[in-house]
């Protein structure tokens, strides 16, 4: 417990009562201990979020906002087919990318855990799964174009190999190659959080099962699967949060013909229509929140942890 | 929208301004300025520069402290927060570097001070594309935010354009130029001639146009309206009506499968071209000398339906008096005197002051990129990079050429937000 010492106030030194007149109270200490980081999530999260509430409700033109309490931006906002059908697209993605990055991420993440003996090589693996990760996130995107483009290496392969005739299209600019890219980028995610909870399972429960005459497959349903929900869990969140908001992937990889959330913003932002973004945002958090406690009500990650 | 880091100006600044006012004011007074003064260059004058970024150059700023002794601090940002700073910090430039079609977005807003043209050297040889909208006098005038509607005003302090010429002149031209397709005649198997090509089956996923709405609607409509769909009073300012057919045919040729992507960025433009995905799309002029420069050939096809064209110039920032008012006329001078024109035009821009900029092109240079002949020799660019071998004529010929056969320019939409509402409709779509 913190103790402070005043000049001066050490005139009974050493007698307890004057020890506990120095001492701060108990629930002071506990707010003093909790004060830098509350300041820190109070000026760079609490408060810019409040202003993008506040703004959202603002009137603008070309050059300028006008404080005031409009609900414009949020009719205009959820009265367009577009922003329907733009959350249609990105929610697409993201189920898709969720997917196949939680089965991936799960069978990388169990052969890590229980096919990898020594944790020395494990530990050799898994950084293996992150080498990607040294490179910027833009440069790995970026680097499909040339592989998946009309002249590029799958085209030029099939072909000279004999397979197709013409250049596959859909390889490029289009859904496949967005999700394509989402899953590279983000397997990762699914990953780690896996691999964690799958090694903290203790092993003798997978003796435990056998023992008792479970086969492979029961011992995974019954035993493994279940204890490494929080895991999936905490890496679901990561990739649904990461794809709702993303929008570099689905404009460079769809080459500007698919819409999500994000860019929807962006191209609100870059026209300086603040205030629409601002709403756009504003809808976007909420339903992001309102997934993120889906997922937390049907897994309790704390459990694990 | 971040500033260059400004240089610590002394504490003396303000001293230093006024004594170079007083000794400005002679100069200017007496009349007798030949060659460029010296004077600034003993006064640390500064002017803050800051605009849409083609012509804010490098090259510029060092020249012009050699000429002038001016230190010019540029700061480069996109159209649309152009326009945003212009009208909300007016004390944070000396100078606005925009194009017309912002200038009349921000002009009301009465942070541009008109130009007395008594004081500007070279406005005798500004062409008169820039006064009357006809580059020759039978031209015709093209649609859109002409520069010269929004060239002039009656007296300063008026917030409306005058309809002719008159004393005061908004904004300095210094930048323009036509824009088209730019196609991959190797690819592309047939002869291209009008913007309906675009629409040819032939190059279905195989086209592109750009995705900045303001430019965007433009070309479709150019698009649409050679194909025969859709006659426009004004393609620069359209109808509602006329926003909402053009935006259908455009979502119809996107579920077609039309467009192989849309770009946003000049280097997106540039890899579509090069790498193939794209025989034919809008193009900006540098953006084909980049695909040229890979070896790879590009052509910027001059279409019979004439050129989407834009234009930039100088504005003085509304705040300027006195000493920085004098060094701000001093600086446009210099800017249409010929030596930045030049550069201006080997870039394949073109200079608003054509005579001047002659003087500081090798015969062979304007030959080549003003009167459309064949190079002489090899064609450097400003840099002094080959850009174009011995023999090489420009697409689309000679200046007269080119910025004759302009349909419409660059402009602002008085239904603007619902024409940037429609397109991000198509983009989602």
């Amino acid at each position: 417990m913190a103790t402070v010492r005043f000049i001066g106030a050490g005139t009974g030194a050493g007698t307890p009562k004057a020890r506990r007149s120095l001492r701060i109270p108990a629930r002071l200490a506990s707010y003093l201990q909790a004060t830098p980081l509350t300041l820190i999530l109070g000026c760079f999260l609490a408060l810019p979020l409040l202003m993008i509430v506040v703004v959202s409700f603002w009137d603008y033109d070309f050059a300028q906002m006008y404080p005031g309490f409009l609900l414009m931006n949020y009719q205009e906002t959820l009265s367009s087919w577009v922003t329907w059908q733009t959350y249609l697209n990105t929610l697409k993605y993201a189920a898709m990318v969720w997917a196949i990055t939680l089965f991936l991420g799960f069978w990388v993440a169990y052969f890590l855990a229980f096919h990898i003996r020594t944790t020395a090589m494990q530990m050799v693996l898994f950084l293996v799964c992150t080498v990607p990760f040294l490179t910027s996130n833009i440069i790995r995107m970026i680097s499909w174009i040339p592989v998946l483009g009309r002249n590029g290496l799958i085209n030029s392969g099939l072909i000279s190999a004999g397979i197709v005739s013409e250049p596959v299209e859909w390889l490029l600019y289009s859904d496949f190659a967005v999700v394509l890219a989402m899953v590279h980028l983000y397997t990762l995610f699914m990953v780690t959080p896996i691999f964690n909870t799958l090694m903290r399972i203790d092993k003798s429960l997978v003796e435990a099962a056998r023992d008792a005459g479970a086969s492979s497959w029961q011992v995974l349903t019954n035993v493994i699967l279940p204890l490494a929900k929080p895991g999936m869990a905490i890496g679901t969140i990561f990739v649904v949060t990461l794809v709702m908001a993303d929008f570099s992937t689905v404009q460079v990889m769809s080459g500007g013909q698919s819409a999500s959330v994000a860019l929807m913003m962006k191209n609100q932002m870059s026209l300086l229509q603040y205030p629409a973004a601002a709403a756009n945002a504003v809808v976007l958090l909420v339903l992001v929140l309102l997934m993120v406690a889906g997922i937390l009500r049907i897994v309790d990650i704390r459990k694990e942890l | 929208m971040t500033d260059t880091t400004k240089k610590p100006a002394g504490i003396s600044r303000r001293s230093l301004l006024k004594t170079a006012s007083a000794a400005a004011g002679l100069a200017a007074g007496s009349g007798a300025i030949t060659g460029f003064p010296t004077i600034w260059a003993q006064s640390k004058i500064t002017l803050r520069q800051f605009g849409t970024g083609v012509s804010n150059i490098n090259a510029i700023a060092e020249q012009c402290k050699k000429d002038l002794g001016i230190t010019l601090e540029m700061t480069a940002t996109d159209s649309d927060a152009a326009a945003q700073r212009a009208v909300t910090q007016p004390n944070s430039y000396d100078i606005a570097d925009i194009e017309y079609w912002i200038l009349k977005k921000v002009y009301p807003a009465g942070v541009i001070q008109p130009m007395d043209v008594k004081k500007l050297k070279n406005y005798g040889s500004v062409v008169s594309l820039f006064k009357n909208g006809k580059l020759k006098p039978d031209s015709v005038i093209a649609q859109g935010t002409a520069p010269h509607t929004v060239g002039y005003v009656e007296k300063p302090g008026t917030k409306t354009f005058a309809k002719g010429e008159t004393e005061w002149f908004t904004m300095m031209p210094t930048i323009y130029n036509a824009d088209t397709l730019g196609i991959r005649p190797d690819l592309v198997g047939r002869e291209i001639t009008t913007w309906a090509d675009i629409l040819d089956p032939a190059f279905k996923g195989k086209t592109s146009i750009l995705n900045i709405p303001s430019i965007g609607i433009m070309d479709a409509a150019m698009i649409m309206e050679a194909a025969g769909k859709i006659k426009y009073a004004d393609k620069g300012n359209m109808t509602k009506e006329e926003i909402d057919k053009t935006i259908e045919f455009l979502i119809g040729l996107k579920k077609q499968g039309q467009f192989r992507a849309f770009w946003k960025s000049f280097d997106e433009s540039v890899n579509l071209m090069a790498s193939g995905e794209v025989v034919i799309q809008s193009m900006w002029s540098p953006a084909v000398a980049a695909v040229r420069s890979k070896g790879i050939a590009c052509k910027y096809q001059p279409l019979k339906e004439g050129y989407r064209s834009w234009g930039g110039g100088l504005g003085l920032a509304s705040h300027l008096k006195g000493a920085q008012l004098d060094a701000a006329y001093e600086y446009i001078n210099w800017y249409t005197s010929g030596w930045v024109g030049g550069y201006l035009n080997r870039q394949g821009y073109y200079s608003a002051c054509m005579e001047t900029a002659k003087k500081f092109m090798t015969e062979d240079e304007w030959g080549y990129w003003i009167e459309g002949k064949a190079a002489k020799g090899d064609i450097l660019s400003p840099e002094g990079k080959v850009m174009e071998k011995a023999g090489a004529v420009r697409d689309g010929g000679s200046f007269e050429d080119r910025m004759g056969k302009v349909a419409c320019w660059n402009s602002v939409m008085d239904e603007d937000r619902y024409m940037v509402r429609r397109w991000n409709e198509f983009i989602a779509a």
